[in-house]
């Protein structure tokens, strides 16, 4: 099957990026490095065609109660031009994606899947409307609407250098705004740890407002390693609903979970009663203590060498210079400074236990 | 892109480098390789002393995105390791023919060159 493109494709190409298929989509690893792009995100600012990621409007009056059926967050809480993080989970309450919920206006709402979701998510968004009988209309916009991530302690510089002040935008907040001139939706969220935004671009507009800021060109290597340091999840990595099914309670995204609010969530019910039994195994950051790069499939140990769980993410953290990882773990090794080991080629190397992030962690 | 490919060395297909030195040979990986994986970021070698039977494994080089294999080009017995690619991976990247070198070996077979591949012929591969 054919890889798709966002309409920035030739651009990248041209600022000399690298490509790789992800989600189904064939975007930049990197343009100059994964180190200097990433140190350009923590430093300075960096920009990310994440174009990859869906679309999807969802608009009429039953609008949020189809939203609050189907994401676990608390969908009536969020008030219009604001965004939410929020999880898709099955009747058993298994992880099918996490997501950003937008909500542009009174019965307008827009979510983010992942990168290659975007059918699925609107076929189950509008299976659930007709068998829920509700009055609302969905859209995939992905292949007509882009995205921009721009990124950095820099980023409301690069914005507004690029004639759009965001002094009025706070985190997750999302307006209508000029970049040199042309309309976008401006959103006060990202996914790096830093302060930043994320730009809603019709993509026939893209390729003038990505020109028009000043950033550092950045490609998914980085996006990557700046997630990993924060500890913040990856769909297809630290669950899948086939290859690695997890509820959020075990992937630590418990704070996107409400199981108060009404109408209840597909999978609330499971997820109720794994709350009170407490998870299995659960999500836990690591820092390794020997040399050597954790990296995922490897297993988990404790210090009498027994397989207690496995790493679903692993690098060298590029801003602290340490082997950092997320793996699951038996619930019983959580903690805090916990004692374990990364089996890395046959051999056990000496891990501990930390709470993410990764960035002011020393061995 | 072009790369460089010193005409005095001896290569392999698994893109590893040899310089022969009157009865050692010194092995690294090239700078199609080091350019491949992007910045190492750590590398596992063996110790001196150990032997390393050729075309297998004889060592790790990792970048931030992956974990590759070093192959040995010859078999024969270490006799020095770069240990100073422990604190400075990067020496890999930045110099893959001199600073970034990996070990030296004392080869097993007295002329152990003859099936490996000359500079036009590895640049033919990575062309």
């Amino acid at each position: 099957m054919d890889l798709r493109r966002t309409p920035l494709y030739e651009r990248h190409d041209a600022r000399g990026a690298s490509f790789t298929d992800f989600g189904g989509w064939e975007m930049p690893v990197s343009f100059d490095s994964i180190s200097t792009e990433h140190a350009a995100v923590r430093e300075n600012v960096g920009v990310f065609d994440v174009s990859h990621m869906g679309e999807i409007a969802v608009q009429g009056p039953d609008a949020a109660e189809l939203c609050q059926r189907l994401t676990t967050n608390d969908v009536m809480a969020l008030q219009a031009g604001r965004a939410q993080y929020s999880a898709v989970t099955d009747e058993s309450g298994i992880l099918l994606d996490d997501i950003m919920l937008y909500r542009m206006g009174p019965d307008s709402y827009l979510f983010v899947p992942n990168a290659g979701k975007d059918d699925w998510m609107t076929t189950r968004w509008r299976t659930h409307a007709r068998e829920w009988e509700l009055n609302v209309d969905i859209e995939n916009r992905t292949d007509s609407l882009g995205m921009l991530a721009v990124q950095g302690p820099a980023a409301a510089d690069a914005l507004a250098a690029a004639g759009c002040p965001t002094d009025d935008i706070a985190r997750r907040d999302i307006v209508e705004g000029d970049v040199d001139g042309i309309t976008c939706q401006i959103a006060g969220t990202g996914y790096t740890g830093e302060a930043g935004y994320e730009l809603l671009v019709p993509w026939e507009d893209l390729a003038a407002v990505d020109a028009a800021i000043e950033a550092t060109p950045c490609g998914l290597g980085a996006r990557d390693t700046l997630r990993l340091e924060m500890g913040y999840v990856l769909a297809g990595n630290e669950f899948h609903h086939e290859d690695n099914p997890r509820t959020p309670l075990e992937a630590g995204l418990d704070f996107i979970v409400d199981l108060e609010a009404e109408p209840g969530f597909v999978g609330r019910d499971a997820l109720r009663e794994q709350r009170e039994q407490g998870p299995a195994e659960v999500l836990v950051g690591f820092i390794l203590e020997e040399r050597g790069i954790p990296r995922a499939g490897y297993d988990i140990c404790n210090p009498a060498g027994e397989v207690i769980g496995s790493v679903t993410s692993g690098t060298m953290s590029p801003t602290a210079s340490i082997p950092i990882g997320l793996g699951y773990v038996a619930a019983s090794y959580a903690a805090s400074d916990t004692e374990v080991g990364v089996t890395i080629r046959g051999e056990n190397k000496k891990a501990r236990i930390v709470t993410p992030p990764f960035l002011n962690s020393r061995t | 892109m072009s790369f460089e490919v010193p005409a005095d060395l001896y290569y392999v297909a698994s893109h590893e480098w040899v310089a022969p030195e009157d009865d050692t040979a010194r092995v690294g990986i090239t700078d199609f390789a080091q350019d491949e994986l992007g910045e190492v970021v750590f590398v596992d070698l063996p110790e001196a002393g150990d032997t390393i039977a050729a075309e297998a494994p004889f060592g790790v080089v990792e970048s931030i995105k992956a974990v590759s294999d070093l192959y040995a080009p010859i078999a024969g017995e270490v006799v020095a390791v770069n240990d100073r690619l422990f604190d400075e991976p990067e020496l890999v990247n930045e110099d893959p023919y001199g600073e970034g070198w990996m070990i030296v070996i004392e080869p097993d077979d007295p002329e152990p060159y003859e099936a490996l591949l000359d500079a036009e012929e590895y640049r033919d591969q990575i062309a």
